[in-house]
């Protein structure tokens, strides 16, 4: 995909989305919803809390990311986008590769599309200060996207006027 | 001005207008995109979204393959 940024109007209507979940299906909602939302000319914020953070790393397999033994196994076991899992009915980590290969099957965009169309976008990314801090991740660990690391009344600041959506 | 082609019939939400935003965001003023789609949500949402974002819908016409349209946005 073109690597193109495109710049959004202020003026336009605007969504914002609480990303705290790392499952599969819940990341695939956000992007969805997100990258709908920039094509028809919103603008776009995604915070990143919590589990959300996997979805935004740098290394998206299962990877030791994390400052400190226990943010480093959590890191492990939980990985990044390409080890999200589904929120029901997992089976161990099979059915993400099942919904990836419908997906793909079906001519639906699978996750990492549209993560690459929202980079293109030119949705704005945030991350969790506050969650960073108790997972021990560091900026340098999210993918380059990531604006800015911000706490609650920034975000609120930034959301102020338009829709919120927690997922 | 140019013209410049997209066939976004087997797309489906979100990267039916994802995929024609992108599209015309590479284009320079004037130039024109023209995009086979499907009828149904495609068909009502992409001229819709396109106006709306201050592009020009110049022509909605039916293709050649059955349940499809061309549509001419001019940037």
């Amino acid at each position: 995909m073109a690597t193109t940024e495109i710049k959004l109007d202020p003026t336009t209507k605007k969504l914002s989305i609480i990303g705290f979940s790392g499952d599969f299906d819940k990341l695939v909602a956000v992007f969805t919803l997100a990258t709908g939302a920039a094509a028809v000319g919103y603008e776009v914020n995604l915070f990143f809390t919590f589990w959300g953070l996997d979805g935004i790393k740098i290394k998206q397999g299962r990877s030791p990311v994390g400052k400190g033994f226990l943010p480093k196994v959590f890191g492990l076991f939980m990985g990044g986008l390409k080890s999200a899992p589904v929120s029901r009915l997992n089976f161990g980590g099979i059915s993400p590769a099942i919904f990836r290969y419908l997906m793909r099957k079906n001519n639906v965009a699978t996750l990492e599309e549209l993560v690459e169309a929202a980079k293109v976008l030119g949705i704005n990314f945030y991350a969790c200060e506050m969650a960073m801090h108790i997972l021990g991740i560091q900026k340098s660990d999210l993918i380059p996207e990531v604006k800015e690391v911000l706490g609650v009344a920034s975000f609120l600041k930034i959301a102020d006027g338009g829709q919120t959506l927690f997922i | 001005m140019a013209n410049y082609k997209l066939d976004i019939t087997k797309e489906h939400c979100p990267m039916t207008f994802v995929k024609t935003k992108i599209e015309l965001s590479k284009l320079k003023s004037g130039d024109i995109l023209e995009v086979l789609l499907s009828e149904g949500e495609p068909l009502e949402n992409v001229p819709r979204s396109s106006t709306e974002q201050g592009f020009k819908v110049l022509s909605i016409t039916e293709a050649a393959v059955k349940g499809t349209h061309l549509v001419q946005i001019q940037k």
